[in-house]
């Protein structure tokens, strides 16, 4: 009798009802000859009555499930001896109740089972067990309502295609309504934890503070640092290796977008296009231990015998296969905006004897510029916001320096390491990840704003 | 030259537009190819895009200081044709043309020719007018830029406002000239597309169907316009409007379905046309 057999009643239920009210709305038309008498075709019926007859009662059902604990538990208590509920405190009268469903479960109880206890778990199972069976009599009786109500609404000039439309409009806003709600909730909750955050430290001291070292002391006995939050070491970091990963993906992903765009014959283009996007489909974590274990040692072999001291973590590393990972991101937006330019323009500068190399560096980079600055300030967003590869490969010292061969960290770096491990929740080195989740958050917002913009600014252009 | 043309209307004006259609033999040009002071003489141009032959055995002269208009139901190649005379079809994936066409008697589609230098004596204007996304001096001064026409700045600007007064565009953008040309009106985009092929001293300009998209005051401004770029310039124009080509032109070609049906006079053309298919076409029977 669990709960997962009721839906599958119901969901019988719905399809009884559809056939059922189909099959009505055929005999109110006068027969299948009649069909075309009908408002709607008759399966607009048969869904019209399948919404009747589960809607109600899984609106009931849900309902239902959300009170019925909390209702047994009021009653259960109610049923203690009032003395000894008056006597604990909340978290005692907590564990208690436990003991109470673990008795009724036949579970192991944590203490000695009292004559209490037993009468009020058995007390529980039955209050369960009626419970259970209520809800399954008044659900199927809803759904059966549900179903003979719409019976009785069927006739021919019943509105029933227009119904089920606004029904599965009101499912769809539903939906979508719950993607936007929670980025709205995630959103909130960052900014309502920073706001914590800042009551400790103060705002000037994180956006303008150059030492970086969010250490606490856990414990009152224990020795530690102050907790420096600063954060601009980190801001820095992340511009760093961002830099980097830019200057690597922007030339060769521009050129690669200029060369599958302008001059790559079509069957060149239909395999390197697809090579190149599968870049991006690999797992960041993998581009992580490439830029760890594989680019970092060569780069620092290569430092030393160039005589450069290089840490075994560089922003280098990191920016480097940053880059690589970014590539697609430019080479394919490019393309599609380097594409996007009417042949029209090529054809005028070609009529006017220009050269082919002269018409891309004249007339077709300069017009699809716009569009390619939206497609590298979406990468840049997109390179601000990794976390695996820097994680692996930038190290976690917090460096305020624009030295690439140094150890750098970035603010998603630091967010990992400071939620991951024991924490305790309301401490600023918690909580400064939050600040720094939301400072994130918003410089990524605000580019990609910038970035659509000009990009459908662009589109438009040409339209 | 007369005597052998009347043969060929004998020969031609039982073939109908039906049997064309199906592919049934067509055997030559009604009308003179040929002007006594040609710019440039094709003979015997065929394209191919693909399997398709779009234009079979073509002859024809742009003459000096002439208006040759282009006409004829769409599709039958009178853009494949006009693109033949510059090396436009070049660009086009899958594209052959054969045959023989020369500019002041030399053979464009020589193997050694480099067709870029060769645009910029043949310019071309297009349907739809297609200003560079610059201001309105740097589509004018795009052509001088990239082959290097002006040695100072003052010449460049020089050479800007001539290609603008003969535009007849001068007076209304002399103001603004920094400003982007694609914020003109279309049939101001249009005669600075014009301007800006005349800016590099082309010999012959092709136009295709530079009106089709322009109001009829734009429409009579640039008509007018090519009336006196005859002066300087040879002009090969395709035109749906058969009023224009009349305006406009002194010679004119009727195409079907790849083939060159008729040449001659224009007055000759729309007052006695000697073909079947072209009088059709005239007189609005199809096309
Ligand atoms: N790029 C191309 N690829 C393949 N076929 C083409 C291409 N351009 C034109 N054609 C074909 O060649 C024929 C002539 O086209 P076109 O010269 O544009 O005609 P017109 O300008 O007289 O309307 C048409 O049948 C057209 O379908
Ligand atoms: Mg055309």
């Amino acid at each position: 009798m669990h709960t997962w057999t009721l839906l599958v009643a119901l969901l019988a239920a719905a399809a009884l009802a559809y056939h059922v009210g189909r099959k009505r709305a055929i005999a109110t038309a006068g027969g299948s000859g009649r069909i075309n008498t009908l408002h709607s075709l008759p399966a607009y019926y048969g869904f019209y009555a399948a919404m009747w007859a589960a809607i109600p009662a899984l609106l009931l059902l849900g309902l239902w499930l959300g009170v019925q604990d909390q209702a047994i538990n009021e009653l259960v208590k109610a049923s203690l001896p009032p003395q000894s509920v008056a006597e604990l405190t909340p978290g005692a009268l907590g564990l208690l109740m436990n003991d109470v469903k673990n008795v009724a479960s036949g579970n192991i109880a944590s203490g000695a089972v009292t004559p209490a206890i037993q009468t009020a778990a058995d007390q529980y199972a039955r209050l369960q067990h009626l419970a259970r069976w209520t809800q399954w009599l008044l659900v199927l009786a809803l759904s059966v309502a549900g179903m003979s109500f719409a019976w009785s609404q069927t006739r021919p000039t019943m509105r029933a295609r227009n119904r089920v439309e606004s029904v599965v409009l009101g499912v769809l806003i539903l939906f979508s309504s719950i993607a936007v709600l929670t980025t709205l909730g995630i959103v909130l909750s960052v900014v309502f934890e920073s706001w914590q955050f800042f009551q400790k430290i103060a705002p000037s001291e994180f956006f303008l503070g150059t030492l970086w070292s969010p250490q606490t002391a856990m414990r009152a006995d224990q020795v530690a640092a102050d907790g420096a939050f600063g954060a601009v070491p980190l801001f820095t970091g992340t511009l760093l290796v961002s830099f980097i990963a830019m200057a690597v993906a922007v030339p060769i992903g521009l050129m690669a977008a200029i060369y599958l765009s302008e001059y790559a014959p079509r069957k060149v283009r239909s395999v390197a296009k697809p090579l190149l996007e599968i870049l991006a489909g690999i797992p960041t974590v993998v581009y992580g231990f490439f830029a760890a274990l594989t680019l970092a040692p060569v780069i620092r072999d290569l430092g030393e015998q160039l005589g450069f001291a290089v840490a075994s973590e560089s922003a280098l590393a990191a920016g480097l296969v940053m880059g690589i990972m970014i590539i697609p991101f430019v080479s394919s937006l490019s393309d599609d905006v380097i594409n996007a330019v009417p042949q029209a323009m090529r054809d005028g500068s070609y009529a006017l004897g220009a050269t082919q190399s002269e018409t891309i560096r004249r007339v077709v980079i300069p017009a699809a510029l716009p569009g390619i600055v939206g497609g590298v300030l979406l990468a840049v967003s997109r390179a601000i916001g990794e976390t695996m590869i820097v994680v692996m490969a930038a190290g976690l010292t917090a460096n305020l320096t624009a030295n690439p061969l140094a150890s750098v960290t970035t603010v998603t770096v630091q967010i990992v390491t400071l939620l991951t491990g024991d924490q305790e929740f309301d401490s600023a080195k918690t909580l400064a990840a939050f600040a720094l989740g939301l400072t994130l958050f918003l410089v990524t917002l605000t580019l990609n704003i910038i970035a659509l913009h000009i990009v459908r600014k662009y589109r438009e252009q040409y339209e | 030259m007369n005597a052998l043309a009347s043969e060929i209307v004998r020969d031609t004006s039982a073939v109908s537009a039906a049997d064309l259609a199906k592919g049934g033999h067509f055997s030559g040009t009604i009308g003179d190819i040929t002007t006594p002071d040609p710019r440039m003489v094709c003979r015997e141009v065929n394209v191919w895009y693909g399997d398709k032959h779009a234009i079979k055995d073509v002859s024809l002269d742009i003459g000096n200081h002439q208006v040759v208009a282009m006409i004829g139901p769409s599709g039958c190649g009178k853009s494949t044709f006009l693109r033949c005379l510059n090396r436009m079809n070049d660009t086009i994936d899958g594209c052959r043309v054969r045959g023989s066409i020369t500019l002041d008697g030399r053979e464009i589609y020589d193997k050694g020719l480099d067709p870029v230098p060769l645009r910029a004596q043949v310019g071309m204007v297009f349907q739809k007018p297609n200003p560079f996304p610059k201001s309105i001096f740097e589509n004018v001064a795009y052509g001088a830029r990239i082959h290097g026409l002006t040695n100072s700045k003052a010449e460049l600007d020089a050479l800007v406002e001539t290609s603008l007064r003969k535009a007849g565009l001068w007076n209304e953008v002399k103001d603004r000239l920094d400003q982007p040309g694609t914020g003109l009106s279309g049939g101001q985009q249009q005669r600075l597309c014009i301007a800006r092929t005349i800016a590099v001293s082309p010999e012959v300009i092709l136009m295709d169907e530079p009106c089709s998209a322009l109001d009829p005051i734009a429409t009579a401004i640039i008509e007018e316009l090519i009336d006196e770029l005859r002066e300087h310039y040879s002009i090969a124009i395709v035109t749906h409007s058969m009023q224009q080509a009349a305006r406009v032109s002194q010679r004119t070609a009727y195409f079907h379905l790849g083939d060159l049906v008729e040449v001659g006079e224009t007055t000759q053309v729309f007052t006695n046309p000697r073909h079947k298919l072209t009088e059709d076409y005239i007189t609005g029977r199809f096309g």
